[in-house]
């Protein structure tokens, strides 16, 4: 369970089927099967008490409209299939605009999907066209939140990518963010590392090497751009429209965000279970590429890129900010991380939902979610400050309010006894409060109970 | 007092809003009232600078930055207005005499006696009995008892027994501002001591018979280890070029049983323009991760902060694991050497980590040994080379400790705050002047009140609720100082720029939860007491209604008890939290944010001045 601090041979086998989790047998008893624990279906259910615009289509069954999207996806009621399928020719990957996020408050949306195929001619399709109006309610508006800069974006024409022309979807306005990509960010992570595993730098070196990192920049990009999803559907009352180049890196980082900021269901730990099934693992971030090798190790590989490890720093500086509002603690996103890169479960295994299927995880191998909701794994993990907080969370993103996450890089040059000791004692005063009202309301019961009885006794 | 309406405060680092309302000028304050009545006080001692920016269509700009760190932009409609208040406050922030500062005219409504009895709170000569002084080592020297030999030092200073007043008198000739060499600090378990002096007046090659003596005496009265260090906190180069001006540091061939050391801690000059840079970079509207970091890098001001954690680390070491008597200086002896000596003794002693203990230390090592706060807090319309954020320095330093130690403190971050406001506050009579002689004359034990006592008072809100008193005095703190532990103190910087600090303080829940948990063991207490009496009280009405039953069928005086009340059972913990999601327009997330919030009322709180933020 421990990660390989210098990972060799070992950590990049070939064969997925040769990996731990298939050799892997769980000493435990599992109550439930977190293979099953969050089915589209039940996703849905959520929404459609609350809209019957939308609806689940099957038209992936097969992984054949999209490779990348699961089987099961939500899309607009009014367009059928066969439109579907033709918008997925028009879209990157075939990652037609799927439903992300249903804001229940006033029914604005956050879809996603992979970048248009405008190319360098302007091609057009009035399917797809057709498909992002029809999310929008009479009279209103949308964003098209593209997380590449306009340059990134305009050169994307020349290789058959693109974006959507204002002129031909009017009623959308689009901006464009940038949110930095692939090598870019594993060269942030390795220096990053670097720089924290020397503890010999001098304090200018330190903090010049944090700097040139640049970690910390594309923690502020991402957060920002999740602020302005959230914004423009809970203060414009508009919704949006997110993709990149695929539409599995940023995007989904940034439709996640946007839903732990606007959604206190995500806060929860079921809820941001679920999160992460439907907005990472069944919406195709390619985890198998991405997290290949340790995250601590620091030779290249191509499609490596700690993606869904921005996500959790994030969520983390999230928490932060509102350590009350989260019913998980920073522990849990520590554990997600870990079995993100190396795990005896099968959850992260695969690029997709079809790799997934062909592997046979769910029969061949355990899913992290059993182990993870038993009862005494979850106490680990529990905030113990939680308290439901049913508003909008709005993060600062000044970089004066976003730390080093700690608790990842500085891990293992840290001693963190003290810190340790701090928070147990914390845990200590919450458990006493908790025992102490228990208490009170006992002693308050008996004696209201003597005090009646004394009543009775002199009625009569 | 004079008013002006329709005068904006800018909201202007959140977003492009403004909160439109009444300025006052009152004798000792600036005071702005918005339009839904949120007050905002600014003392006048607390302004640092006051600037008028260049006319605008909406009025005249005004920006106030202020000693602890709050920035205010202020848009007055007519211009003759806002030069009339920056006159004003030109004047009224910058005091020529002592006597026209807040202190002498604060009344917070107490009698003569309870004056006197806040002045008698932190009592040093109690202090020194404590850490075992007077002792067969050393004893209170009355050389000083008139300020003859020197001024800047309190009438009361502790010296080896052996040094005789010959000794202090010649060796006092030898130091810069005749600050010869006395105890600090004694650790009585170790039997070794703190003491502190400024530089040696040895230029290239001068001597002092005398200077030695004192120094081999303070070496003899550690009866464990002979060999004393002396730590020079200045940078080596500094120290070296002082000796042209006949100024300099010990030469170890000279002193029988030294070992000399250099710190390195630079001087009052570099950390002001180190916190200058570090403010305005902070300032800076739109802020970049990279320019931050930077800016923190450039400013220089963690390597400072470090340079003084390491220099005290290696006071404690000395003592503790070679069992050495250490002696500090640097070029007065009143900067870096009060930073170092109770930074070290912070260290090894776990009562200065109380709240009392605290006040002590600032007591005997920065007030009564002569810290100028005055000159370093820029009381008064002085020379503004002198001002410094020495003491700045050391409450950060104290800070970085309790991050590192969440339990080794009684006390939390809003004492350190709270003490910082004071120091520049002009309203205590603590702080002000540069040392005791100075405080005497000017009578501030009669005129003006001692802080400590008001802090007290209020001592719950400045308690640190994980605090673990362990029972052992000398349990040493061995902070880390890889430079990765040394963050930058937004609390302190930022302090009211609220929109930049977490939304929900764990601190605050957990300090209302402890308060909380006592007031349930005492409902605990009240409700078993009372159902005890109720019980004693059922089986003795048992008894006299079988005795009594025949003659008196019914008690009257136990009709009362019918009337039975249901009471509400206590509330979980709602009234502790408060639940914010704050606004996205304190945040500018992008460029749109403007038009975004056309409709959208300001949000920012005006309480805590202008918030700076940025995207």
């Amino acid at each position: 369970k421990e990660i390989c601090l210098n990972p060799g041979a070992l950590s990049t086998l070939d064969s997925i089927t040769l990996m731990y989790p298939f050799f892997y047998r769980p000493m435990f008893e599992v109550i439930e099967d977190g293979w099953h624990s969050f089915l589209p279906e039940q996703e849905f259910e959520l929404y459609s008490s609350a809209t019957s615009e939308w609806r689940l289509s099957y038209v992936n069954k097969e992984f054949a409209v999209c490779p990348s999207y699961p089987p099961i996806v939500i899309v607009p009621k009014s367009i059928d299939d066969e439109a579907l399928r033709k918008v997925a020719t028009f879209r990157h990957g075939g990652r037609f605009p799927v439903l992300s996020y249903y804001h229940q408050k006033n029914g604005m949306v956050i879809m996603r999907s992979g970048q248009p195929l405008t190319g360098t001619n302007g091609r057009r399709c009035k399917e797809d066209e057709k498909l992002i109006n029809a999310t929008l309610r009479v009279g209103k508006r949308g964003y098209v939140i593209d997380t590449r800069s306009l340059n990134v974006a305009q050169q994307a024409r020349a290789k058959g990518g693109g974006f959507e022309q204002e002129a031909h979807y009017p009623q959308w306005r689009r901006i464009h963010k940038s949110i930095e990509r692939y090598h870019i960010l594993q060269e942030s992570l390795i220096k990053l590392v670097e720089a924290c595993n020397d503890q010999t730098h001098n304090m200018d070196r330190w903090l010049s090497k944090l700097e040139a990192s640049n970690w910390l920049t594309h923690i502020k990009e991402i957060l920002t751009t999740a602020c302005l999803a959230a914004q423009c559907i809970d203060r414009e009352g508009a919704s949006v429209l997110i993709h990149g180049t695929e539409g599995t890196d940023s995007t989904l980082q940034v439709t996640s965000l946007a839903q732990i900021i606007l959604e206190p269901r995500s806060r929860t730990i079921r809820g941001f279970e679920a999160l992460i099934e439907r907005e990472w693992l069944q919406a195709g971030h390619p985890f198998q590429q991405r997290c290949a090798q340790s995250a601590y190790c620091n030779t290249k590989q191509k499609w490596e890129a700690p993606v869904f490890l921005l996500f959790l720093d994030c969520v983390w500086q999230i928490l932060r900010q509102f350590p009350c509002s989260f019913e998980f603690n920073e522990n849990f996103l520590i554990m997600l991380f870990e079995h993100a890169y190396a795990s005896q479960f099968g959850t992260f295994l695969g690029n997709s939902e079809s790799e997934r299927c062909k592997l046979k995880l769910q029969q061949k191998t355990m899913s992290l979610w059993s182990w993870v909701n038993q009862p005494s794994e979850l106490s680990k993990y529990t905030n113990p400050l939680f308290e439901a907080n049913n508003l909008v969370i709005w993060p600062s993103v000044a970089p004066q309010s976003l730390p080093l996450w700690e608790g990842i890089f500085l891990r293992w040059n840290r001693c963190s006894k003290y810190l340790d000791e701090a928070y147990e004692e914390m845990v200590n005063i919450i458990e006493y409060n908790k025992e102490l009202q228990a208490k009170v309301n006992i002693l308050r019961r008996q004696l209201a109970e003597l005090e009646t009885e004394d009543g009775m006794q002199e009625s009569p | 007092l004079t008013h002006i309406q329709n005068t904006e405060l800018e909201t202007y680092f959140t977003s492009n809003k403004s909160l439109t309302g009444t300025l006052y000028l009152t004798a000792t304050h600036l005071l702005f009232i918005d339009s839904h009545q949120k007050e905002t006080w600014i003392l006048h001692h607390h302004i640092a600078s006051v600037e008028k920016l260049a006319l605008t269509t909406s009025g005249c700009p005004l920006v106030i930055q202020c000693k602890n760190f709050r920035i205010v932009h202020f848009i007055v409609p007519r211009e003759r207005d806002c030069h009339d208040i920056y006159n004003s406050l030109l004047q009224l922030s910058k005091q020529a005499k002592y006597e026209d500062l807040y202190a002498f005219s604060y009344n917070p409504k107490q009698n003569d006696s309870e004056r006197l009895q806040g002045w008698q709170l932190i009592d040093l000569a109690e202090e020194y009995k404590r850490m075992g002084v007077p002792n067969s080592h050393w004893e209170l020297s009355d050389a000083n008892r008139e300020y003859k030999i020197c001024e800047t030092y309190p009438r009361e200073l502790y010296v080896p027994w052996t040094a005789s007043k010959p000794i202090i008198v010649g060796s006092s000739k030898f130091r810069s501002k005749g600050r010869f060499p006395v105890l600090s600090y004694y650790h009585q378990d170790k039997k070794a001591a703190i003491c502190r002096c400024s530089q040696p007046l040895s230029g290239f090659s001068a001597r002092c018979m005398e200077d030695e003596h004192l120094l081999q005496a303070i070496s003899k009265a550690n009866p464990v280890n002979r060999y004393m260090y002396v730590v020079d906190t200045r940078p080596k180069l500094n120290a070296m070029a002082n000796r042209a001006a006949g100024k300099g540091y010990e030469n170890e061939d000279n002193y029988s049983s030294i070992r000399f050391q250099f710190v390195g801690i630079e001087n009052i000059h570099v950390m002001r323009s180190s916190l200058q840079k570090l403010l305005e970079v902070n300032g800076t509207k739109g802020l970049s991760v990279s320019d931050f970091y930077s800016g923190l890098e450039s400013s220089g001001w963690l390597r400072h902060i470090k340079a003084i954690m390491d220099a005290a680390i290696f006071l404690a070491k000395a003592i503790m694991v070679e069992n050495a008597s250490v002696l500090v200086h640097c070029s007065d002896g009143w900067d870096r050497t009060s930073q170092v000596c109770s930074l070290g003794s912070l260290l090894l002693d776990s009562y200065y980590r109380t709240i009392k203990g605290f006040m002590v230390l600032i007591e005997k090592d920065w007030i009564s040994f002569g810290h100028k706060f005055s000159e370093r807090c820029g009381h008064l319309d002085g020379d503004p080379k002198e001002v410094s954020p020495v003491f700045t320095q050391f409450l950060e330093c104290v800070w970085h400790l309790t991050e590192q130690f969440p339990q080794a403190f009684e006390f939390n971050e809003a004492f350190l705050l709270q003490i910082h406001e004071h120091i520049h506050s002009c309203q205590f009579g603590n702080f002000l002047g540069n040392c005791q002689k100075e405080r005497e004359e000017l009578k501030l034990k009669e005129k003006t009140y001692s802080l400590w006592p008001f802090i007290l008072e209020d001592q719950k809100k400045y308690l640190n609720p994980l605090y673990s008193s362990k029972s052992h005095r000398f349990i040493v703190l061995e902070p880390n100082t890889v430079s990765f532990n040394f963050k930058f103190w937004r609390n302190m910087y930022h302090q009211f720029d609220r929109t930049l600090h977490p939304r929900q303080s764990v601190f605050n829940i957990i300090m209302n939860m402890n308060e909380q948990n006592k007031q349930l063991e005492k409902d605990i207490k009240d409700l078993e007491s009372k159902i005890k009496q109720r019980k004693n009280k059922q089986t003795d009405d048992i008894l006299t209604k079988e005795l009594l039953h025949s003659v008196h069928p019914e008690s009257p005086t136990l009709k009362t008890s019918l009337c039975f009340k249901e009471q509400t059972l206590l509330p979980v913990n709602d009234s502790l939290r408060t639940i914010e999601g704050s606004s996205p327009a304190d945040n500018r997330y992008s460029e749109y944010a403007e038009e975004f919030s056309k409709s959208e009322p300001a949000v920012v709180s005006l309480e805590y001045g202008v918030a700076r933020m940025t995207c």
